[in-house]
């Protein structure tokens, strides 16, 4: 399976997505802003980060960048995309994703270890892992309070476009088990079409038990099928 | 424009340096060149009072690649491996702008590290404040954590360790200490010597602005109460075009184009091309006009004087400008030839084509100031206390006030703030004795730590130098490190002030001692000096910065408990001395008294013991005794899990709270698996090594036999309330 990961000036998860689609044995590929197409892809992703600083608002001069425009096609041609929490921000920024990420409740930069949920497991993105299984993995965000409106939340109640959750070990989504602030303990959503995935925590950061543990590997091998 | 007297001291530069100047150029200096000379003088950039002290160090070693003097210190880990680091502060600045003044430290620091050639893998800090009740710390203490996590979040290294303690000596001159590690392969390293007449000297990366203009001469002198009217000094971080530079930097690396590079720090333009010029026995002539200017009708004065951020000077192999423009240009960076190498060994500085001004470059390096400041010598403080004439006080409530206090409460509503996890190797995050990172792609790692004891320094200096190494030392040794290398940071008062100056003197006399008996050498560092306020001068607090090598991460250890029903050893003996302990600052609010005594035989004995144990898989988890003593060693061990530790009345038994809350030093605490205790007590005992078997392990309970019982759950809700709270 060929990918693609977006680099932009700022990206830092890039060297990382690439280490994690390379040992799942993905064909991947770096591809630089400012190139104008894309190489033959079947999974898109766009790394974590501070694209172009993230100095306006996150996501939001990658969002007008010359190789989105490329992104939008490909997407709305069916071709998948992942977008991991710069990446998420990014996507929500192009219209891909609908909704937005706010400055996380508390303020500040969050970094640890959150358990969420799998709410939807029958998707291109996650159908390895079970319905309800609880994962535990790592966040690391600035903004990742998402917010969408009324309409838009009960779609995605509705048409199963919510991908994670936030929750405790038990896999309780409440207040106390939420990181951010997020609208109902959203931590991904999917697109209507669910060829397009965006999330704050980072899978790629879980596929080796060395440095945390494998609960992210569910979400690309689930990609391989 | 004449130089008058308020010029000169509005320079930071006395009447005695003036007239050398004088002598040095032959004639007076106009106000660049004053300017210059000043930038090149101060404390900072010159090491004019520590310099004689410094070279006592022990600098070289079978790992040492290259040691102080460049960007930062090279250490060799094997297999074509380079690990480059230094530690460096940030305090003045960050007083007066915290989140600036944090943030820039962490950039600079990074540019020490990449200019050599290595990408970035850790970043760590020390930060001290003031007493929590003074009326700044609070703010002061949000500005600094978000200013490190907001750099380095954004540039995507990872901040893995670091400490952060609270003293009222702290309150007017906060520490913001920053330290870097990178690796590099071994034979791609760069370094700042210049070679070759008539080479491009080429500036990169941001703008210059008419920020940090002095900022170190800012940070050679004491504050005052007009100190906020500094702000204009601290310079402004942008982590995205360091990120940029950073790329654009390893991406030139990958060949042979660099003759020699430096980053733009302290003094910015003047200390990089003097330093590069210096070295390389060379001249060096700038066209000023040239320089990529931020704002408008910026004087050449101000161009070199100027501390903006993100800039690099680099000086290229003949024909390669082509290619290095066509990377900058990739990453959107300015890239512009700015001079060139001359056989003059003078700076020259043109503007349009006229001279402004013109040093020879030994008068701004090799001959700068150098001083041999009086100092005296501080006795061991003869106050005893007696501590059997103290108020009797419960084990448990001592030890809660401990846990739950500013200085021991756990520190993740800090951590959390910080990136740790990006770049996907770190092993170990911080909340361990030292942090683990993974050479990425290789099965080895490294083991990172800093380390103060601003208490036992002040108490006595010669005492407390030797044992932050040894603790610096044990705490990688914990971790099932080897101990390669260090980096220090010395934050002291006014150098002019005799007793300060001892403090001094001394502390790294114990530093030397220690570095040479555990053949841990110092490979970089930064000495900063007036820390102080109004004459009231900060505790001494030097910094070390260890690095130590795990080669083969299959098995790291931690401090964590791993089972019930296994057996606690101490390792190294437990006399119980009390002074200067926390105990009795937190307890009963005593700071008097001499520190614990270093016994540098035992400290290399008992790690090396440790080393070996951890190497043959015999030990669970391991941790350093350090601050609070065996008790809250205990407690660290046991809060983030499951197990508890039932300890066992000791049979020789002095005074309880000596044997539990004593700072001695030298010791271990490691866990031992039952079907292993009796191979390793052979091992202990074969190799003479001193050891207690004070407990074993259990579900849930901490407990001492005796005096106290309650639930691992309930230490860690009084370690994690303080921080919540305030």
């Amino acid at each position: 399976m060929k990918t693609s990961v977006i680099v932009f000036p700022g990206s830092n998860c890039d060297r990382d997505v690439a280490v994690a689609l390379k040992k799942m044995q993905f064909k991947n590929q770096m591809v630089w802003h400012k190139e104008t197409s894309l190489p033959k892809t079947d999974l898109i992703v766009i790394p974590g980060g501070f694209s172009y600083g993230d100095y306006l608002r996150s996501g939001a001069v990658a969002g007008k960048s010359k190789i989105i425009d490329e992104v939008i096609k490909a997407a709305k041609n069916g071709c998948l995309v992942l977008g991991i929490c710069n990446g998420f921000q990014i996507l929500t920024e192009t219209g891909l994703l609908k909704g937005t990420l706010l400055r996380n409740k508390n303020l500040k930069f969050i970094n640890r270890d959150v358990n969420i949920k799998v709410i939807n497991n029958e998707t291109k993105f996650t159908s390895k892992y079970k319905l309800n299984e609880i994962l535990k993995i790592n966040i690391a965000h600035n903004e990742g309070n998402y917010f969408t409106d009324k309409d838009h939340l009960r779609e995605l109640k509705n048409e199963g476009l919510i991908a994670f959750k936030y929750c405790d070990k038990k896999g309780i989504t409440n207040e106390q088990s939420n990181p951010n602030g997020s609208l109902e303990n959203i931590a991904g959503i999917f697109n209507s079409k669910k060829n397009i995935l965006g999330m704050m925590p980072h899978p790629e950061r879980m596929i080796d038990n060395h440095i945390s543990n494998t609960d992210g590997v569910n979400l690309f091998s689930s990609l391989l099928n | 424009m004449a130089i008058t007297k308020k010029i000169i001291a509005n320079h930071g530069l006395n009447t005695e340096e003036y007239k050398n100047i004088q002598k040095l150029l032959k004639r007076d200096p106009n106000l660049l060149e004053l300017g210059i000379f000043s930038a090149m003088w101060n404390e900072h950039c010159s090491y004019k009072s520590s310099k004689i002290h410094l070279k006592k160090l022990p600098t070289k070693g079978k790992h040492v690649i290259q040691g102080p003097g460049e960007n930062a210190g090279v250490i060799d880990i094997g297999d074509n491996d380079a690990i480059i680091f230094k530690i460096e502060s940030h305090n003045h600045p960050s007083f007066i702008e915290p989140y600036q003044g944090a943030a820039t430290g962490v950039g600079g620091i990074l540019r020490d590290v990449f200019t050599m050639g290595a990408r970035p893998i850790a970043l760590l800090n020390s930060i001290h404040f003031g007493s929590p009740a003074h009326p700044k710390t609070k703010s002061l203490l949000n500005g600094v954590v978000s200013g490190i996590g907001g750099y380095g979040n954004c540039i995507g290294i990872p901040t893995v360790a670091g400490e952060t303690k609270f003293n009222e000596t702290y309150n007017e001159n906060i520490l913001v200490n920053a330290m870097a590690v990178g690796h590099a392969q071994k034979d791609k390293i760069f370094y700042s010597r210049a070679k070759g007449v008539g080479k491009s000297v080429v500036y990169v990366g941001s703008k210059t602005g008419r920020d940090g203009i002095h900022g170190a001469s800012m940070a050679s002198a004491e504050f005052d109460d007009n100190s906020e009217e500094k702000k204009p000094t601290v310079q402004v971080g942008d982590p995205f075009t360091e990120k940029l530079l950073l790329e654009a930097c390893l991406e030139l690396m990958k060949d042979d184009s660099i003759i020699a590079i430096q980053d733009m720090g302290a003094a910015g333009l003047t200390s990089s091309s003097v330093e590069m010029a210096s070295k390389g026995g060379l001249g060096i002539e700038l066209y000023l006009e040239k320089v990529p200017c931020r704002e408008e009708n910026m004087s050449p004065y101000e161009m070199m004087l100027s501390e903006s951020q993100e800039r690099m000077l680099i000086i290229l192999e003949d024909k390669k400008e082509e290619k290095a423009r066509e990377i900058f240009k990739k990453w959107d960076l300015d890239f512009v030839v700015i001079g060139k190498t001359t056989n003059t060994k003078y700076l020259t500085l043109k503007f349009n084509n006229k001279v402004e001004g013109e040093i020879p470059i030994d008068a701004l390096a090799s001959k700068a100031p150098i001083y041999e400041r009086k100092w005296i010598k501080k006795n061991l403080s003869k106050n005893k206390i007696e501590i059997k004439k103290l108020k009797k006080i419960k084990i448990e409530d001592a030890l809660m006030k401990i846990l739950s206090s500013p200085n021991h409460s756990n520190k993740s509503w800090i951590t959390d703030q910080y990136d740790q996890m990006v770049m996907c190797d770190t092993v170990q995050r911080s909340g361990s004795d030292a942090a683990i990172i993974r050479i990425h792609n290789k099965d080895k790692a490294i083991a990172v730590s800093v380390d103060s004891s601003a208490n036992y320094c002040k108490s006595h200096p010669l005492t407390g130098g030797k044992q932050i190494v040894c603790e610096n030392w044990r705490n990688l040794v914990s971790v099932g490190a080897k101990p390669l290398a260090i980096t220090n940071c010395l934050n002291f008062g006014n150098p002019e002030n005799n007793e300060i100056m001892g403090e001094f003197a001394e502390c790294l006399q114990g530093i030397k001692e220690a570095c040479e008996f555990l053949n841990y050498p110092v490979v970089s560092g930064n000495v900063s000096f007036y820390n102080g306020t109004n004459k009231k001068n900060i505790f001494p607090t030097p910094v070390i910065g260890g690095v130590g090598l795990i080669d083969k991460i299959s098995n790291p250890i931690n401090h964590n408990l791993k089972m019930s029903e296994s057996y606690i050893l101490i390792i190294g003996k437990t006399f119980g001395h009390l002074e200067q302990s926390c105990f009795l600052r937190e307890n009963f609010s005593i700071n008097d008294g001499r520190p614990p005594k270093i016994n540098l035989l035992n400290e290399k004995n008992n790690g090396e013991m440790v080393f070996k144990l951890i190497k043959q898989n015999l030990v669970l988890s391991a941790h350093d005794v350090s601050s609070g003593g065996l008790i809250v060693a205990l407690c660290e061990m046991a809060m983030n899990t499951n197990f508890g530790i039932k300890v066992e009345k000791p049979k020789k038994l002095g005074n309880f709270e000596e044997y539990l809350f004593g700072e001695d030093q030298g010791r271990y605490l490691i866990e031992i698996d039952n079907k292993n205790l009796a191979k390793v007590e052979t091992i202990l005992k074969n190799e003479n090594v001193y050891f207690e078997k004070i407990g074993k392990t259990q579900k849930t309970y901490f407990e001492i036999e005796g005096e106290m019982k309650c639930s691992t759950q309930d230490l860690f809700k009084m370690n994690n309330k303080w921080y919540n709270n305030y």
